[in-house]
């Protein structure tokens, strides 16, 4: 710990990217690698002025494939470690989340989603994302996936998905939007004490005892570091739990890809979370993310001031998917309005949890999020 | 009674993970008995060193040294070690890997790590194809080779690896055969001594499969090329070292000392430090 490591303990102005940089330094990450790109370069551009004074790793990699692959060695070694960007550069992260998911490396990758596909719009919002980030690399896997609706949550929510990777040993998606990443408000930093921070588990068991992909009852394997003596292998091969390729054997691989996915939904309890507002007489839910979901608020209560009864169940967590709360929801509301900045993909994922209750989708790509008014006429088409 | 003998290297193996999957005449059976000579002369702490290795035949490597080891994804062995060592410069962070995995699909990383002059050690087994996929043209195929996917002979520039290294930045770069077990040796152990970023390219036989497409079916027809056609040219001019049936220009061509980039960063991370305590 240098001398000069400070967190912003107190009440600022700033923007959700860099709100990101100070979460992940209070969240204890102490390496940063990543490559410039709009609308995310700012948390490169302040964690290269702050991380220095943590006395942690900033570095500029040659490409966004370098930037995952040098976050998963850091990890290695014991540090926090993170990497930011936008839908391009996430593209080429995919193979290596999968070697982090294979390896069960604890990262977070924050993507300030901006219009695609390609190059799209680089400066304009969209979650367009959402679905890349629970399938995005290949193979079956269980991963998590968080959105921000505030740059209040661009900071909360960055602590909390370093606990969450820490504790899953899972790499973790921040799924930000243009609008969140660049938008100006006021943010309220704890004091560190105040602060739930969570560290990897350790082994307790001696180098030769120690097996590093043997999992504790939470599916979970405790993690050693690199130095530390233990001399163990990892492997993007499918492996057993001393952590030695197993390329030929169905038993192994269905029980390390079974483990894998089931050390996320198996959990799925503790991981999720939602903001549920006036749903228990709800007849119109929307259910909203991201910055849609503050357009979503404002619709549900004009609607309520029309007399129409009108909720709002907001996905904080998006994957694992919150299918208990989308369940509930379903079973007692008469209508579902799903509003993304896409051509529709969580609502894939809604009509699969609702089943006969309708759900209608407004779809909104380039220029703003959706507008309450917007919402709000979706709202009384479905009543 | 036989007594029961244990060899004296056994502790740098793991020996669960033997026997190894390499074809009878290859190389990297010995580039890794090399390696663990350098590593026993050195007496180096095998719980302060890491090998990282990447896809490939040799890629296997990260998996047999009974060290802390890494298997990444095809070509990103440097970005991956380039993490580990900023995340503990104490470290000895060696990536043993492929011609295919360091110079085509991780060229880019390649020649970045060398222009940072990050402290990693580079250990490249060419073999001149890639063998684990079953022999396809790759950046070091010579040209009018024949492979499995150059069918006709080769008509791609091969990389001259020492070149690029050199050009690249890193601080020590050298070239041998497998024929060249002591000098090979010598070099590992030298760059394992040195600071900054350093590339040892060991020219390794393929003889069941790049050697079956080339008439030098044997690991010992392929060795005989080696004897035949090195010259050793310590110091010569990197670009001009070239492989080719008649001539393979093996040597010592760079030897610098420059600072690297792990400790450029935590000098710079102390002064900040210090400058904002005085304020």
């Amino acid at each position: 710990m240098s001398k000069s490591e400070v967190v912003l303990t107190g009440a600022h102005f700033m923007n959700g990217d860099v709100a990101c940089a100070e979460g992940a330094l209070m969240a204890g990450c102490r390496f940063f690698g990543g490559y410039p790109i709009t609308p995310a370069t700012e948390i490169a551009e302040h964690l290269s002025e702050r991380m220095p004074e943590f006395g942690g790793i900033y570095i500029q990699m040659e490409d966004e494939i370098g930037s995952i692959a040098a976050v998963i060695g850091a990890s290695y070694t014991g540090l926090k470690a993170m990497t930011a960007t936008s839908g391009p550069g996430f593209s080429l992260m995919q193979e290596n989340i999968g070697l982090a998911v294979m390896t069960e490396t604890p990262c977070v990758i924050v993507d300030i989603m901006r219009g695609g596909p390609s190059t799209g719009q680089p400066t304009l919002p969209s979650q367009q994302d959402v679905m890349q980030a629970k399938w995005g690399s290949h193979g079956d896997y269980g991963i998590i996936a968080l959105s921000p609706c505030s740059v209040q949550e661009m900071f909360d929510l960055t602590i909390e998905a370093f606990n969450l990777a820490e504790i899953y040993r899972v790499p973790t998606l921040l799924m930000g939007d243009e609008v969140v990443g660049h938008m100006w408000e006021k943010v309220t930093i704890p004091p560190p004490e105040k602060m739930r921070i969570v560290n990897r588990k350790k082994p307790n068991v001696s180098p030769s005892k120690y097996e590093p992909f043997m999992p504790d009852d939470d599916l979970v394997p405790p993690m050693a570091c690199f130095g530390e003596g233990f001399r163990f292998h990892a492997t993007g091969l499918t492996h057993d739990e001393h952590g030695y390729p197993r390329t030929s054997s169905s038993a192994d691989q269905s029980k390390l890809v079974t483990r894998l996915c089931e050390k996320i939904s198996g959990n799925a309890d503790k991981i999720i979370k939602v903001e549920q507002v006036m749903l228990d007489d709800a007849d119109v839910v929307v259910v909203a993310y991201g910055i849609v979901a503050r357009s979503a608020l404002s619709a549900v209560k004009k609607a309520r001031e029309a007399g129409i009864k009108a909720g709002l169940l907001r996905l904080i967590t998006l994957w694992p998917f919150p299918e208990m709360h989308v369940e509930r929801v379903a079973e007692q509301a008469k209508a579902i309005v799903v509003p993304e900045m896409n051509c529709g993909q969580m609502v894939r994922e809604v009509e699969r949890i609702a089943k006969e209750t309708p759900v209608s989708f407004l779809s909104k790509l380039g220029e703003d999020p959706h507008t309450p008014k917007e919402i709000l006429g979706m709202i009384r088409r479905s009543v | 009674m036989v007594e029961e003998t244990v060899h004296p290297f056994s502790k740098y193996l793991r020996s669960a993970m033997i026997p190894h999957i390499w074809c009878s005449g290859c190389g990297n059976g010995i580039i890794l008995n090399c390696f663990i000579h350098a590593l026993d002369e050195l007496q180096k702490d095998l719980d302060k060193l890491v090998v990282v290795s990447g896809i490939g035949c040799i890629g296997r490597t990260a998996g047999y040294v009974n060290t802390d080891s890494f298997h990444t994804t095809h070509g990103r062995s440097l970005a991956f070690a380039t993490g580990v060592k900023l995340g503990n410069p104490e470290l000895d962070v060696v990536v043993i890997s492929g011609d295919g995995d360091l110079f085509a699909i991780g060229g880019n990383h390649f020649i970045h790590a060398a222009r940072r002059n990050i402290g990693l050690k580079v250990i490249c087994a060419n073999n001149f194809n890639y063998g684990m996929t079953g022999g396809q043209q790759g950046p070091t195929t010579p040209l009018e080779g024949l492979t499995a996917t150059t069918p006709y002979g080769n008509i791609e520039h091969p990389f001259n690896l020492v070149h690029l290294a050199a050009a690249s930045g890193a601080t020590y770069v050298a070239r041998w055969t497998t024929l060249h077990v002591r000098r090979l040796t010598l070099s590992i152990k030298k760059m394992l001594q040195k600071e900054g970023f350093c590339f040892v390219e060991a020219i390794a036989p393929c003889p069941e499969i790049f050697g079956r497409y080339n008439k030098m079916r044997t690991g010992l027809e392929m060795m005989d090329w080696f004897k035949r056609a090195s010259v050793v040219e310590n110091f010569s001019d990197p670009s001009k070292a070239e492989i080719s049936s008649e001539k393979i220009v093996v040597g010592e061509f760079v030897d610098i000392k420059k600072l690297s980039y792990e400790r450029f960063l935590y000098e710079k991370i102390a002064n900040i430090n210090e400058r904002k305590i005085k304020w």
